[in-house]
């Protein structure tokens, strides 16, 4: 009897409760059953990673990528000193090189989520500049570089216990279903994943926190994730939030978590 | 144009052919897009003539018009072309700006 209620109490722990490392276990297995040719790292490459032909294109369009501009003009703002003679290096660990992996994090102090681009305003608060707005191409020009330093660096999102809360909104916000269409994040990303919509092979949500900024080549230039985000929830007819809100950073942290240990391969190209 | 090139170019040598490849940095607006802000048409500004000399030899002239991309991109090969080659680029726009870059085959 005891034994038995037992393992009643440890499955309704692991069904009711489950933490974010059951959870990043049983979308990667899921994954591993629905899409068994792909390999984990494979991820990196969002929805190159299904289509030989499209990977080939892409691959060969990296040899000599279209944001290499915007790239040499994030170097230059990052390099270029504030008036009061302090850089963007010094607001960050490691002079803000090979350092993107670590954003988003969970500030205990602040009690909010970090991202790399708040953390660069927030540096220019501490130097008594204004603010940039948010998927300026200033900003992105930034990001962009700071990624590229950081290539190849394994994702590592910390989950402190204080942070589970902000991680249980994000998780919320990814399998609610919203909008005139009635679709949520996992709809497409996790139900979905590596199947057409169209003639578009929808990513898996799986890396979807490795490659930013992406120069679309639809927009011509660099986008942020969190435009990306937006772009989403209106083509699926739902209310748009805006860049950097408290959703969408909730919402990064948690895909973020997700691609724990997949490396970062951005300024990247995306169609 | 400033002190910033808006050219680009890269090659690889190969024994029969050597590879060139540019990106060059420019608008190419077509005359046809209206800006956001003051929903007015933005001006026509592309690219006219782009020059590729092999040497100071020229070796191709494209007369291009508004329907070539943004920041466009062109690659192509030489078989004469040998290591230590001079390779320029140059281009004019339709407003007159201009813009021109030497690369060495390496």
């Amino acid at each position: 009897m005891s034994f038995l209620i037992f393992i009643l109490l440890t499955l309704s722990s692991s069904t009711v409760h489950s933490t974010p490392v059951d959870d990043s276990q049983l979308l990667r297995d899921f994954y591993q059953q629905q899409l068994p040719l792909i390999a984990f790292s494979d991820y990196a490459d969002g929805v190159y990673a299904f289509d030989a032909d499209s990977k080939a294109a892409w691959l060969d369009i990296n040899q000599f990528p279209p944001y290499e501009f915007s790239l040499e003009k994030g170097k230059n703002l990052f390099k270029q000193p504030f008036a009061n003679k302090s850089h963007y290096a010094d607001c960050f660990p490691t002079n803000g090189i090979a350092i993107a992996q670590l954003y988003p994090y969970w500030d205990e102090e602040k009690q909010s989520i970090i991202t790399l681009a708040s953390a660069i305003n927030d540096c220019r608060l501490k130097n008594r500049l204004p603010t940039l707005t948010y998927e300026s191409d200033e900003i992105t020009y930034l990001m962009a570089y700071m990624a590229d330093t950081s290539r190849g660096q394994l994702i590592n999102t910390h989950m402190p216990n204080s942070a589970l809360p902000a991680y249980e909104r994000g998780k919320a916000y990814f399998y609610q279903r919203r909008g005139q269409l009635n679709f949520s994040c996992a709809s497409c990303h996790v139900d979905n994943a590596g199947k057409f919509i169209r003639s578009e092979i929808l990513s898996p949500a799986l890396g979807h926190t490795t490659h930013w900024p992406a120069y679309r080549l639809k927009t011509g230039k660099l986008g942020s994730l969190h435009t990306r985000f937006k772009v989403c929830n209106r083509l699926i007819r739902a209310k748009v939030h805006e860049a950097q809100s408290t959703e969408l950073r909730e919402l990064e942290f948690y895909l973020s978590y997700l691609s724990n240990g997949l490396p970062l391969n951005g300024p990247s190209i995306r169609k | 144009m400033a002190n910033r090139s808006t050219i680009k170019i890269r090659t690889k040598y190969f024994p029969d052919y050597t590879l060139v490849r540019t990106l060059i940095a420019h608008t190419m607006e077509t005359g046809r897009n209206t800006a956001q802000d003051t929903k007015e048409l933005i001006p026509a500004h592309f690219i006219q003539t782009l020059t590729f000399k092999h040497n100071d030899k020229v070796v191709s002239e494209c007369h291009m018009g508004f329907g070539i991309s943004k920041n466009p991109f062109f690659s192509f090969k030489i078989k004469q072309a040998k290591l230590g080659d001079k390779i320029t680029i140059s281009w004019k726009d339709n407003l007159g700006f201009s813009d021109t870059k030497d690369h060495i085959v390496q």
